[in-house]
């Protein structure tokens, strides 16, 4: 017996330990993991309960010395009896029953194996697919490193210079200056700011009857008299008339400096008035025919005639006839020079529109045009050269032909034209906008300011009931007069430009070049 | 008719200096357009019935000449893979941009090797990716920071690294997009052109 007992002792002695003794090789035989899930949440019910019992024991303040103890027999009996839930609620004395519902089970699985796992995981153990892929990614990440060196020189090249900025910028920025933005933001007005009579002023395609002096000097011609207009005060002068009545003036134009005005009449002489005298300072004949066209160019006045004719006029020396250009056949209604007199632009009755050299010689049949246009249908009298391209000349034909061209005068080349769907009988460049403005006849009268180069319309200026047959630009590039067929002058404020767009213009123009200038380099 | 066929054939040295040339251009074309340097210290050239700038800055010609001149050797020795010009910011060291061109050599070859291939055909395959590296500002975003450049060269692996070079990381752009540009043959090399950069958000 003596034996049993021992034996029993001994057993219940085993036993007591037997949750832990056979836990313990369970966790660690991983291999048999067939009843591995049951074993290992018995093993964690052990484990986190524990914490759990000792405080609730301790906070109760039974004497619970053998509350380790007991919690070692607990999960004993639970895992014999396997209903631990019922014995919770009625904890009896110190025993220790763990609460199954509050233990995570899967945390703690999951926990175990993981710790178990880690030192048996081994490079052997990887797939052959599995190392491929290792391998790829390595080689993805590291460059292909596997096979090749990546080697550089070891000096390196110098450095950009410190004050160097990529000016790269501009083609990045440029496009945000859109024209689209500068147009919505441009109004033009629609309606004249003053309008002028202009009685008995010659409805005459060919003659040109209007000029605008630097000093702010409007000349009008009105049949037989010429009579000036002063911008700044609006008073106005009668400065010469006729001495007929079938006499009539042909043609005016202001010396650059704005103190002489010439007059052309129909009796084929060229006058030279001084505005602030009033005086006559030279009568200059020569034409056979009325003169209907003059340009200046310092002191070369030219005048083109009803003949054909265009003669250059030295206003300083007694023999002022110097040289006659025989290119026209018929009247010469549009006379220009290029603003740095380099090219003179005539435009005659016979279609056809010469460009002549500011060189010229005594005898008429050495002067030959530079350049020879015929594509107008009808007569050239709109004339205009671009203020800021120097050799581009806009020229208008009339009614039978209506387009706008574009002329590249360095190398005669015909650069664009456009269909105006009217007359043009003048042109002009704007000096602030990249922009001019064309006057037409039937069936509008209208005035209409384009873009350039893209020709687009910018607006169409109506009011004129009668064709629209010069055109004038005042001194500051703000206002156009125009006159009129139907005796008005109408002034038209349509190139205004405020002071603080002109600052971001300029400084838009100039990156503008800028790009451009880049672009030609690319 | 020697003169004809050699017009015609192509030899392991005609290919070197053909490709050498190439890099030599498209180097500074990436210089230049990219506004590496200052566009005033470029001079135009015309070859490939095209304009090339090339720079006259004493220093940095003599840095490109310097790699040119050991790529020179690797190509007769068939052991260069790659060609990368890395444009990395001054200030921040980040990489910007990554042109890299691939380099397929045809081990075959040896020095006598002639292969039919007119050199007027290659240098036309050569203007196009030129062409196209000139092109690229218009997809390129800016380069807002000052920049500088860095050239690397990927060789075999059991090739002896010369003195004055060292090894070197790949510097790939972070955040990147790619765009794959022509490849030109002599038929003994053939390169690819691609070029990398930084995504804009």
């Amino acid at each position: 017996m003596a034996q049993f007992t021992l034996e029993n002792e001994l057993n219940s002695a085993l036993r007591m330990d037997a949750p832990l003794t056979r836990v313990a090789p369970m966790g660690y035989q991983r291999k048999a993991l067939n009843d591995s899930e049951c074993n290992a949440s018995l093993n964690i019910s052990l484990k986190t309960p524990k914490k759990n019992a000792n405080k609730s024991f301790s906070g109760s303040k039974t004497p619970s010395n053998s509350a380790s103890g007991s919690s070692k027999k607990t999960p004993k009996s639970g895992g014999k009896l396997g209903t631990p839930g019922n014995r919770t609620r009625t904890p009896g004395g110190d025993r220790f029953i763990p609460n199954r519902s509050t233990s995570q089970f899967n945390l703690g699985h999951y926990k175990h194996m993981m710790e178990q796992k880690g030192p048996d995981e081994s490079e052997a153990l990887l797939s052959p697919s599995e190392k491929e892929y290792k391998r790829v990614m390595n080689e993805n990440l590291n460059g292909d490193l596997m096979s090749s060196k990546i080697l550089s020189f070891k000096a390196k090249a110098p450095s950009a210079p410190e004050s160097f900025n990529s000016n790269l910028r501009v083609l990045y920025s440029s496009s945000k200056t859109a024209s689209t933005t500068k147009k919505a933001m441009r109004q033009v007005p629609q309606v004249p700011e003053r309008i002028l009579d202009a009685p008995d002023i010659m409805d005459d395609y060919y003659l040109n009857l209007l000029d605008w002096s630097v000093t702010n000097n409007l000349a009008v011609c009105l049949g037989g008299a010429v009579y000036l207009w002063n911008g700044t005060t609006g008073t106005i002068t009668q400065l010469m008339g006729m001495d007929n009545d079938d006499e009539y003036i042909g043609a005016v134009s202001w010396v650059k400096e704005g103190n002489y005005l010439a007059v052309g009449t129909s009796t084929g002489e060229v006058q030279l008035w001084d505005v602030v005298e009033q005086k006559r300072l030279r009568n200059m004949a020569g034409h056979s025919a009325r003169v209907s066209s003059l340009s200046w160019n310092s002191f070369i006045l030219s005048s083109g005639s009803r003949s054909g004719n265009i003669h250059h006029h030295d206003v300083r020396v007694p023999q002022h006839h110097v040289a006659t250009l025989a290119g026209h056949s018929q009247e010469v209604c549009g006379l220009r020079w290029s603003p740095d007199g380099k090219f003179l632009a005539s435009g005659g009755n016979d279609n056809i529109l010469n460009i002549w050299s500011a060189q010229f010689n005594n005898l008429p049949e050495d002067n030959q045009p530079l350049h020879v246009f015929s594509q107008h249908q009808a007569a050239v009298k709109a004339l205009s050269w671009c203020p800021w391209q120097p050799g581009v000349l806009a020229s208008g034909g009339g009614t039978a032909d209506r387009q706008i061209c574009f002329w590249n005068c360095n190398t005669g080349t015909h650069l664009s034209s456009v269909d105006a769907k009217s007359q043009v009988c003048s042109l002009l460049w704007s000096k602030e906008h990249k922009e001019l403005i064309s006057s037409h006849g039937f069936a509008q009268n209208q005035l209409t300011i384009w873009k350039y180069p893209s020709m687009t319309k910018v607006a169409d200026l109506t009011g004129h009931t009668a064709r629209v047959l010069h055109m004038a630009m005042s001194p500051d590039g703000t206002t156009v007069v125009s006159a009129g067929a139907d005796e008005t002058l109408r002034l038209w404020k349509c190139f205004e430009v405020d002071d603080q767009k002109k600052k971001v213009q300029k400084s838009v123009n100039k990156d503008s070049s800028k790009s451009f200038r880049r672009a030609m380099i690319r | 008719m020697a003169g004809l066929k050699t017009q015609n054939a192509i030899t392991l040295k005609g290919s070197t200096k053909l490709v050498t040339e190439f890099f030599n251009y498209g180097i500074n074309s990436i210089l230049y357009q990219r506004g590496i340097y200052p566009p005033e210290s470029f001079t135009r050239v015309q070859d490939y019935g095209l304009t090339l700038l090339v720079s006259t800055d004493e220093q940095l010609k003599e840095y490109i000449n310097n790699v040119i001149t050991q790529i020179r050797e690797w190509l007769m020795n068939m052991t260069v893979q790659k060609l990368v010009v890395v444009v990395k910011s001054v200030h921040t060291n980040e990489v910007m941009e990554r042109w890299q061109f691939d380099i397929e050599c045809d081990k075959t070859v040896t020095a006598d090797t002639k292969r039919n291939k007119s050199e007027k055909e290659i240098k036309e395959g050569i203007k196009s990716v030129i062409r196209q590296i000139t092109a690229s500002v218009t997809f390129l975003p800016l380069l807002e920071t000052a920049c500088s450049f860095d050239i690397l060269v990927y060789t075999d692996k059991d090739l002896d690294v010369p003195e004055s070079w060292g090894e070197s990381g790949p510097h790939f752009v972070v955040n990147s997009e790619e765009v794959r540009l022509r490849s030109f043959t002599t038929t003994i090399h053939k390169v690819d052109a691609m070029v990398t950069y930084k995504k804009t958000d």
